[in-house]
């Protein structure tokens, strides 16, 4: 019975802290499908920010300097991507896959040195203080950075909504027509969004290699950009949505280590695998052959 | 196709991966190194004698099949890049079938052994076309998370029932037999090359000839290219699709059959080395043409040979071939831009162009310049 109370604990923890990448890159990814546009690079800008990140945080010893660094840099090749989409005749979902592709290498390469050193962490917040038991305290440990992705998440619905900044985006997103007719630069839009969304995917780079796992190897992403942009269509392009499904994907891939620290060591691969089910799983339930997804900017090509 | 435009489906690559290759240079030059150095290395790492030659064919045999899993779904319509999972999924069958049947030891039991091994790639693929018919649910993110949990299964079964108690190291599946295994060609000097060698060529050209000399292939690129007019004659579009995702995976499935067969000798984790989504650029270079992807395969089989000399003799780091496949992707996309335009390319410069948005959506709304325009239309008629 403890040792079910023990995983529960566990998951409840994991979820916080394997999903707060999975909030970042999914907020990303939302105020850039927001714009018409999908970036499936954001894996690729997730690897190659958490590397920025622990390189930062590493030769200045600031952790801060390591978040900001993360974010410029996975703005820059989330622009990149928004560039070379803006092109005639050059499809977004390609341009997803080689940014995916070279974000990948280019960090490979860049962060060949950092893989034996210790940097800096981002601090944590000790929201289990309250409690004597010390699981309970260890579980509670959370990242400095998930209020401020919670915070992040509600001012993008807000903006998305109330600004005329955010319903420039949207009108891009739902009808180019409309905005060229209005005046609007559409690729100009798509491209900021894009790269802002680059800079907030980048904080989950940093949350990846300067909080948890908190160090840098090639191995360090493995699919969670891509999850959080499916994570996108199941939130229904709702900021405050993405928080709840980040949370529930977190809590999947927390799983499989949650089980083997208690001794359920033979299925450590298949668990780990249960975020990648759930998501096929969530995609085939929410998707429609026939009409495009509730919610879904018209623009978009992904879901039609 | 005319000859002009077949000229420019060759100079636009070529010149892309000659930008590629510059900026690669000038990548490695702000690194301290130099960029000619490198690019001698490169190439005579990949091209440079008799064994560094038969080091690259090695390294694209598996290449031109895994470009086919992207190759071939991609005529009809899908991006789907999902190599790497049937690539890892049917070395896995391959390893796994003496485990389950007496096999004839010898050809037919090594033909069986690949049969397997195609099979499982074409279910793998195909489940992400059936999805997207079935439910709508976008193939290039599904095919992706469908080769997470391909590779998850895999280590699952490696380390795990299938696991050799004696690897030690290296969880590894029982070896297979020697005579089950896959030898050298032999002949013509390429004493070291595989026969997965011909495997990849005669699929390359099996699927050219499928796709231009068939009614089937005919009407699988009519699907790709027009889906509305294939709606409106009645085209079966769902098994015309699933069946090019089969045809896809089941290339990319024979890939790691032969690789288990002709290299490793068994399923382990050296067979998930990235074959599948290097096949994903060898086939937008070949821009998804079957026998363009032979000779782009080489070219970048060669690349992946070359990276450990420049690893040994400059002291870069082993992605640097990725980078340099990084930089060729995304110049090779946006090369897509000058498609219909290589030669006026210096006049439409100063010509006044309709603003940054006509630029927005390819094809999408009419661009208020006439250059626009004719552009749009003739993307329109090239697809």
């Amino acid at each position: 019975m403890s040792e079910i109370l023990d995983v529960l604990l566990a998951v409840l923890g994991g979820a916080i802290r394997v999903g707060t990448p999975f909030l970042f890159v999914s907020l990303g990814e939302c105020l850039t499908e927001k714009a018409g546009r999908i970036n499936l690079g954001l894996e690729g800008v997730l690897v190659f920010s958490a590397m920025a990140g622990f390189g930062g945080s590493y030769l200045t010893g600031l952790w801060w300097v390591g978040v900001l660094l993360a974010g410029a840099s996975g703005a820059l090749i989330a622009a990149l991507h928004g560039l070379v989409s803006s092109l005639p005749r050059v499809n977004d979902i390609a341009a997803g896959i080689a940014i995916m592709l070279f974000g990948a290498g280019l960090a490979f390469y860049l962060g060949k040195p950092l893989i034996q050193p210790q940097a800096p962490q981002i601090p944590s917040l000790p929201l289990g203080a309250w409690s004597d038991t010390a699981k309970v305290v260890a579980a509670l440990q959370v990242n400095v950075l998930f209020p401020a992705g919670v915070v992040l998440a509600l001012a993008l619905a807000w903006a998305l909504k109330n600004t005329g900044w955010g319903l420039k985006v949207r009108m891009v997103g739902d009808s180019a027509d409309a905005a060229r007719a209005l005046g609007t630069s559409v690729a100009g839009v798509r491209i900021a969004a894009t790269t802002a969304g680059g800079f907030i995917a980048g904080l989950g780079g940093a949350s990846l290699s300067l909080y948890y796992p908190g160090s840098w190897n090639e191995g360090l992403s493995s699919g969670q950009g891509l999850i959080a942009v499916a994570l996108v269509i199941f939130a229904r392009w709702q900021p405050v949505k993405c928080l709840w499904a980040a949370l529930l994907f977190g809590g999947a891939g927390a799983l499989g280590p949650a089980l083997q620290s208690v001794g359920v060591t033979g299925y450590y691969h298949l668990f780990n695998a249960v975020p990648y089910v759930l998501t096929l799983a969530i995609l085939v339930w929410t998707c429609s052959p026939r009409q495009s997804v509730r919610g879904a900017p018209a623009e978009l090509g992904v879901v039609r | 196709m005319n000859a002009r435009a077949t000229a420019e489906s060759i100079a636009l690559p070529v010149l892309a991966l000659a930008g590629g290759l510059a900026l690669f240079g000038l990548f490695v030059w702000v690194g301290g190194h130099s960029p000619v150095q490198a690019w001698t290395l490169l190439f005579r790492g990949a091209f440079g004698d008799s064994f560094s030659i038969q080091n690259t064919l090695q390294r694209a045999a598996p290449l031109m099949l895994t470009a086919l899993a992207v190759a071939l779904p991609a005529r009809a319509g899908l991006t789907v890049i999902g190599g790497e999972g049937a690539l890892v999924l049917g070395g896995l069958a391959a390893a796994a079938l003496p485990y389950a049947m007496p096999l004839p030891q010898g050809t037919a039991g090594t033909a069986i052994l690949l049969v397997s091994a195609a099979a499982a790639g074409a279910a793998w693929v195909a489940l992400a076309g059936w999805l997207r018919q079935w439910r709508g649910v976008n193939e290039t993110i599904s095919s992706l998370l469908l080769g997470y949990v391909a590779i998850a299964l895999f280590k699952h079964i490696v380390e795990g029932p299938l696991r050799d108690p004696a690897s030690l190291n290296k969880p590894s599946t029982l070896p297979l037999a020697e005579p089950l295994r896959i030898g050298s060609i032999g002949v013509f000097g390429l004493s070291d090359v595989h026969w997965g060698l011909v495997f990849g060529v005669v699929a390359c050209v099996a699927a050219t000839f499928w796709l231009s000399l068939t009614t089937h292939g005919f009407a699988t690129r009519v699907v790709g290219g027009n889906p509305r007019a294939a709606r409106l004659v009645g085209l079966p579009a769902t098994a015309l699709i699933v069946t090019a995702c089969a045809f896809g995976g089941a290339a990319a499935g024979l890939a790691g059959g032969i690789e288990v067969a002709a290299v490793h000798t068994s399923a382990n984790a050296s067979l998930i080395a990235g074959l599948g989504y290097t096949g994903i650029l060898v086939s937008f270079v070949a821009r998804h043409h079957p026998l363009a992807v032979i000779p782009v395969a080489i070219l970048f089989g060669g690349f992946l040979a070359a990276g450990s000399l420049l690893q040994r003799r400059m002291g870069l780091p082993d992605a640097s071939v990725q980078v340099l496949m990084g930089f060729c992707f995304v110049i090779i996309l946006a090369s897509e831009a000058l498609r219909g335009r290589l030669g006026e390319l210096f006049v439409l410069r100063r010509a006044p162009v309709g603003g940054s948005d006509a630029a927005g959506g390819a094809g999408g709304g009419a661009g208020s310049s006439p250059a626009l325009a004719t552009a749009a239309a003739t993307s329109g008629a090239a697809r």
